[in-house]
């Protein structure tokens, strides 16, 4: 590590400003969102601190710049490199992430379906509309254009909330006597109580929390149920989570909550790092469940697990999380596209093994399947 | 609530204000002793994230103490009121004042009686208006992340400018800004906007050696021996990937029953009988109870 003074003697003597500036946008490739506001923070700690000592530069920085555990990792090789006077590194090139949305959504079907397909579209539903059939087609037997045409259709879903009462009242003509009100009112006739005033629990959203399954067996269906997510987001950006699960857990509720369903799917796609990957979806559960889920994110949610329970782990590990899932969230909805086709039976490990944690299992295959899991989620 | 005895020199680097802190008993690493001087140095408030039980809150209660300044603490909660928060009119006394100046026979003046009723005795100040009125102070914001995000907003609004505005009777505002400590269990993400008007740490688990010199400094009349054998039985229980780590706090706890069953180091059979001390799951008590005794205690 070279200290700051050292540094900027290297670069024809720039000043510290100037240093400062080129590590946040050094940061900023990196991944860390390192603002205006918290670059001039990071500056007037400096002044506070010793400029010449690298440990204080670091310290300032960090207390400054970072504003998760997520970025502390990316922060200390960002200033490794950067002080050491190495090139910046991006993390990931557009190019790669656009790649990574087109295999979410694949241009063939997957085999085997094709024909069941085609029953499914008999002459009497080909004189509706075509918005009409497209609702009720399964998601993964579309060609690119009707993918399009759906996407679009996905823009009118608006997820409603489940509700809970709440600690907090609010005035009403029925409920318990709201002292503050009655004696406030009191005073406005000279002290006199004429009529009682009445308060009542102020419904407040349920939180709900998606883990969306990633991984290559989830590929043809991945893309619409992100879109799902993201409609949800926007119905509900306080109180809706988004985790994408594969060989890992990666929070994308942040990048969801852009308002341009496409930008969202891009900015998600870049964000996530294992997609079209294996399963381990009992690993990852924990992973969540440790970091998030027991903290406070799962306590009393509907928590939504879309995947198909292909599991390449063991599936104790699956069963022992579900069960300690459902401890914590109000209900547990498990969607499985799959489920939609004829003569579907869960006979997958994972499946099996987490089917007794489950309290809602649905299908979510196509458009009007998902509108349905909206109506669960809400009842949930 | 500390009472300041004599006016502490405030620390003048990082370094300082470490020493400082020992003296108090609260050992932080150059990492949380840079934190804290910024933040007493630049007036920005301090974001302390970490497990439960690394020592978040009692950081606050440490910098109380080395500054001499007094402590008010708001714990957070969902469905937390800007009346529980800020400050409420003590409307059972209002009203009582007004009964009490009717028996007088005091009616003529009804506005002077109006203008008396929003007095500042009757109003009850929260701790947020108690840190900003009673300055210089410390602000203890706890768990931050179990508040909602409407509360969040209005404590940005408070934390830019430390000012509260009552209509009925003016705008307080701190004469040194108060040194605020916000806390939080990541069982939620904090709002940007919030994070970034801070200072942000993450706090670990402590290392071995500084885990034992405080349940020294802590716990005077443990033992050495035992401390040594209660952090490094800890660690390992961290390793073990439980559902919920064992923290310092849990670790005091262990070393106090420990000392109070009069154990003077720590054997298979006492650690058996006050794993409840530690380990706050089912789960995790029956995953260390399958361990081989040795294990724990290598």
């Amino acid at each position: 590590m070279t200290s700051l003074a050292f540094a900027a003697g290297e670069r024809r003597q720039r000043d510290v400003v100037e240093v400062v500036l080129g590590f946040a946008r050094t940061l900023r490739h990196a991944g860390v969102a390192a603002s205006p506001d918290r670059v001039e923070a990071m500056l007037a700690a400096v002044g506070h601190l010793d400029v010449l000592d690298p440990g204080d530069v670091y310290w300032a920085g960090r207390l400054t710049l970072c504003g998760s555990p997520d970025d502390l990792d990316r922060y200390e090789a960002a200033f490794h490199a950067w002080f050491a006077g190495e090139a910046p590194r991006r993390s990931r090139s557009t190019a790669q992430q656009e790649q990574r949305l087109a295999e979410s959504a694949p241009l063939s079907a997957p085999e085997g379906d094709g024909s069941e397909s085609e029953e499914e579209a008999p002459d009497l539903k080909a004189a509706a509309s075509e918005a009409e059939v497209l609702r009720s087609r399964d998601v993964a037997d579309l060609t690119v254009a009707e993918r399009d045409q759906l996407r679009r259709l996905f823009a009118l879903l608006v997820p409603a909330a489940p509700m809970r009462p709440s600690r907090r009242r609010r005035p009403d003509h029925h409920g318990g006597v709201d002292m503050a009100r009655t004696i406030r009112h009191a005073l406005r006739d000279g002290g006199e109580i004429t009529s009682l005033r009445h308060r009542r629990p102020r419904p407040r959203p349920r939180r709900v929390v998606l883990l969306v399954d990633v991984s290559g067996s989830m590929s043809p269906y991945a893309d619409a149920l992100l879109r799902f997510a993201h409609a949800a987001v926007r119905a509900r950006p306080s109180s809706t989570e988004v985790f994408t699960i594969g060989t890992r857990l990666t929070r994308v509720t942040r990048e969801l909550r852009l308002r341009d369903p496409d930008k969202a799917l891009a900015a998600s796609g870049h964000a996530i790092p294992d997609w079209s990957g294996g399963t381990r979806i009992g690993e990852v559960l924990k992973a969540f469940l440790d970091r998030w889920g027991q903290r406070g994110t799962a306590r009393g949610a509907v928590v939504v697990v879309c995947s198909d329970g292909w599991e390449r782990g063991g599936t104790e590990l699956l069963a022992e999380q579900m069960g300690r899932l459902q401890r914590l969230a109000h209900s547990v909805v498990w969607v499985n596209p799959h489920k939609g086709r004829a003569g579907y039976e869960p006979l997958t490990g994972g499946m099996q093994a987490a089917l007794p944690a489950v309290d809602h299992f649905v299908a979510g295959h196509s458009l009007a399947a998902f509108e349905q899991l909206a109506g669960v989620i809400e009842r949930a | 609530m500390s009472q300041p005895t004599a006016p502490p020199s405030a620390p003048t680097d990082p370094d300082g204000l470490a020493e400082a802190l020992r003296g108090t008993g609260y050992l932080p690493d150059e990492g949380l002793a840079t934190a804290a001087y910024l933040a007493l140095a630049m007036h920005r408030p301090l974001f302390l994230e970490g497990e439960a039980g690394v020592g978040k809150t009692a950081l606050a209660h440490a910098l109380a103490e080395v500054t001499g300044r007094p402590m008010y603490r708001l714990q957070c909660y969902e469905g937390l009121e800007a009346s529980q928060a800020l400050y409420d009119w003590d409307f059972g006394r209002q009203l009582l004042h007004l009964r009490a100046a009717e028996a007088a026979g005091a009616g003529g003046d009804t506005a002077q009686l109006e203008a008396g009723l929003y007095d500042r005795r009757f109003l009850l100040a929260r701790p947020l208006l108690q840190a900003l009125e009673d300055s210089p102070s410390v602000l203890l914001v706890d768990e931050v992340d179990r508040a909602d995000d409407e509360f969040e907003a209005f404590l940005l609004e408070l934390l830019s400018d430390f000012t509260i505005s009552i209509p009925e009777l003016g705008t307080v505002r701190a004469a040194v800004p108060p040194l605020v400590v916000l806390t939080s269990n990541r069982t939620r993400e904090v709002h940007d906007a919030l994070k970034r008007r801070c200072l942000y740490h993450w706090l670990e688990h402590p290392d071995f050696d500084r885990e034992v010199a405080i349940l020294r400094s802590r716990l005077p009349q443990v033992t050495e021996d035992l401390a040594r054998q209660v952090a490094r039985a800890t660690a390992k229980l961290r390793s073990l990937d439980l559902l919920k780590p064992p923290g310092i706090a849990e670790a005091m706890d262990w070393a106090t029953a420990l000392h109070t069953l009069g154990a003077r180091e720590l054997d298979p059979d006492t650690a058996a009988r006050t794993l409840g001390a530690v380990l706050k799951y089912r789960e995790d008590t029956d995953r260390v109870h399958a361990l081989t005794r040795g294990a724990l205690f290598g």
